[in-house]
């Protein structure tokens, strides 16, 4: 019977053009708008390690000795807390992160010198973060400890300064430093830049920021420390720094640890080795508040932090709130619609067609109107997210239609329009027959 | 066939209740053709929806074929009438956006039945009424006579056992009429129950039956001597 429905369906639609115009007009606009924004929503608050993110986490201690003690540990860590708990290489693997921004050029190269921005870290990162390489490599935990003047480039830096060839062996100088290139990433952009969140909370919504491209040069953690030395920004300081730049010794929290815990039991494990170390530095003198500290997965850091933009959740709820008013148009005209064919209802229900068949034939018809829709809906959520990508947000480039998304345009739209069909198309199956059929 | 025991129909108001059948009876053999007849408002037109299970009824009981309708679901009132009973309008009652073809196939769709069988159906179905030429036209490119033959045949195609009719011919001349009339007769003589509502006593008189009714119930002429003017009036009023 569903080809029959369709096929009266399509006879249906043909017959008033004009109606069936406006219907899917209405039902295309609040799919476009609901689409374009919910695209955005859909890449900005996705899993930036699928499969991975899981085993991903983020330890939080509290070093700040001044009253009054917050709820929630520090964003980061202060130096010799991170450094510490990485050194005591109690996780399956572990990283210490920090960027800084610095001059650059490539001596070989006749290019003028360009500001970058350099991130420290230590051998693990790469693989933890499952991390591309076009040619060569991350470098080795002897690296780390030797402080190698090594460096890994990204494909943007590649492109720019050797043309995209193979630059592994090259020579990059960071300030006044040269270092060997031992690696050049594939094109990278993780949705959000995950491993530097931090400080969402007091972002007030405003964290467009989170989605910015990784950095271009990735040097040994302490490799960068010493090259770009002075040049660091401190997240937060419970005293002044004696000397602002130069934070291993300062009263200020700006590195950042992540630790790869395999299992539930090494997670639990990990949570005590904090905990203990926080009680230990407390002995010490040095912290005031062990207690406060936490272990967070990737995924519970990133909603802790508020990631996905303010501004993007209320464009969201906006257009969906457009597409309910999209919506109930179509109820209107459906409604008009069925219920103009009430003579025709009535011969059907006379000739064996049960409230369910007529019911069935309405939603089929209101399905098909939602297809109409769908297709203009993709179209107007191509141009929506066109529009987007020429916005100036960090995230503009990463905005593009996914085949999920493609599919779910479709499924939202003849959801939406079976949804808007239901009342008309009970109404038209409540027709009574006799009445119609002595009207006529 | 069709067997009506003391079945009211009462349309409710908040102020009023208006009863268009009370205390009615009428029990229709198979293979019967009973004409009913009535002045207008007298009820015929809801016994006729009544019988063809588009209406309920308040009371009483309503036998179809032997089977108690009164309390069947839509489902099971809707494959009786797919399957048990064929309508003729006075209106035709077509569905204009559809081809000849197309409108016969309506209950045949309903039914389920296969692609070949619903052709082989509607195509025997028009040559019984003269317009197998005709299966490609709309409804408005045929006239009123046509159209009265193609509703005949949507209601054919389905063989009913019980063919219900609502002044088959009162909105045709009287060749038109004449012709309806006959098509009626040979469906009849084919073995169909033929339940027909008219204002036209020269139809009426080629029933074998005839039922009168009056303000909603079944009178016996020869006993209510009283009505015999009252019909008599009617038919001519209609004539």
């Amino acid at each position: 019977m569903f080809a029959y429905y369709l096929d009266l369906a399509l006879r249906s639609l043909k017959r008033n053009k004009a109606l069936t115009a406006l219907m899917v007009l209405a039902i295309a606009l609040g799919i476009g708008a609901s689409m374009t924004t919910l695209t955005v929503m859909h890449l900005l608050s996705g899993d930036p390690l699928p499969g991975r993110s899981a085993h991903l986490f983020y330890p939080q201690v509290d070093p700040d000795t001044t009253p009054p003690h917050a709820k929630e540990p520090a964003d980061v860590m202060d130096y010799h807390s991170a450094v510490d708990l990485w050194s005591a290489r109690r996780a399956d693997a572990q990283t210490l992160i920090v960027d800084s921004q610095l001059k650059l050029r490539a001596p070989t190269v006749n290019l003028p010198p360009l500001m970058a921005m350099m991130l420290s870290t230590t051998a693990d990162f790469f693989p933890m973060f499952d991390v591309p390489f076009r040619y060569g490599s991350g470098w080795s935990a002897d690296d780390d400890a030797k402080r190698a003047r090594v460096a890994v480039i990204s494909a943007d830096l590649n492109d720019k300064l050797f043309g995209g060839a193979d630059s592994v062996g090259r020579t990059l100088r960071l300030r006044d430093s040269d270092v060997r290139i031992v690696g050049v990433l594939k094109p990278w952009r993780p949705s959000p830049l995950f491993y530097e969140v931090a400080g969402g909370r007091y972002a007030h919504g405003d964290t467009a920021g989170f989605y910015g491209k990784p950095e271009d040069v990735i040097t040994p953690f302490f490799t960068g420390l010493e090259i770009n030395d002075g040049s660091f920004q401190q997240f937060n300081c419970w005293h002044v720094p004696d000397t602002p730049g130069h934070l291993e010794d300062a009263p200020c929290e700006w590195v950042t640890l992540w630790v790869q815990l395999g299992d539930a039991s090494k997670v639990a494990a990990y949570r005590r080795f904090v905990a203990d170390y926080a009680a230990r530095q407390k002995s010490l003198g040095r912290f005031v508040n062990a207690d406060n500290t936490r272990l967070r997965s990737l995924m519970q850091w990133l909603d802790y932090n508020g990631v996905v933009p303010s501004d993007v959740r209320l464009q969201t709820w906006l257009a969906f709130a457009f597409l309910v008013i999209c919506l109930f148009n179509t109820v209107g005209l459906l409604l008009a619609k069925f219920l103009r064919r009430g003579g025709e209802i009535g011969v059907r229900r006379a000739l064996g067609a049960s409230r369910a068949a007529v019911f069935a034939q309405c939603l089929v018809e209101a399905g098909l109107i939602g297809l109409l829709g769908g297709i203009g809906g993709w179209l107007l959520t191509l141009g929506g997210l066109w529009l987007v990508r020429r916005q100036p947000t960090p995230y503009a480039d990463l905005v593009h239609l996914d085949t999920s998304m493609f599919l779910v345009t479709f499924a939202l739209a003849i959801a939406a329009s079976l949804l808007a069909g239901l009342l008309p198309a009970l109404r038209a199956s409540r027709i009574a027959p006799a009445l119609q059929l002595k009207t006529l | 066939m069709l067997k009506m025991n003391h079945l009211s129909k009462v349309y409710r108001t908040e102020v009023v209740e208006t009863y268009a059948l009370r205390d009615f009876n009428i029990d229709v053999k198979e293979g019967e053709f009973v004409a009913v007849t009535g002045p207008s408002g007298s009820g015929k037109t809801t016994f006729l929806t009544i019988a063809g299970l588009l209406e309920t009824f308040s009371g009483g009981e309503y036998y179809l074929d032997g089977i108690e309708v009164s309390n069947l679901n839509d489902n099971a009132r809707s494959k009786i009438r797919n399957e048990k009973i064929g309508f003729i309008f006075q209106a035709f009652n077509l569905i204009p956006d559809l081809n000849v073809y197309d409108n016969i196939e309506v209950p045949l769709r309903y039914r389920g039945m296969k692609t070949a069988e619903r052709k082989q159906r509607i195509m025997d179905a028009l040559e019984r009424v003269g317009l197998s030429s005709r299966a490609r036209h709309y409804p408005a490119e045929l006239s009123g006579g046509q159209q009265q033959r193609v509703a005949i045949a949507r209601a054919l195609a389905g063989s009913p056992r019980l063919l219900l009719a609502d002044e088959p011919t009162g909105n045709l001349d009287t060749q038109m009429a004449r012709g309806v009339l006959e098509l009626i007769e040979d469906i009849h003589r084919g073995g169909a129950t033929i339940v027909m509502v008219t204002h036209d006593p020269e139809l009426a008189a080629r029933a074998q039956r005839n039922v009168h009714i009056i303000d909603g119930q079944v009178v016996d002429l020869a006993e209510e001597p009283r009505f015999h003017a009252h019909a008599a009036e009617a038919a001519h009023e209609y004539r």
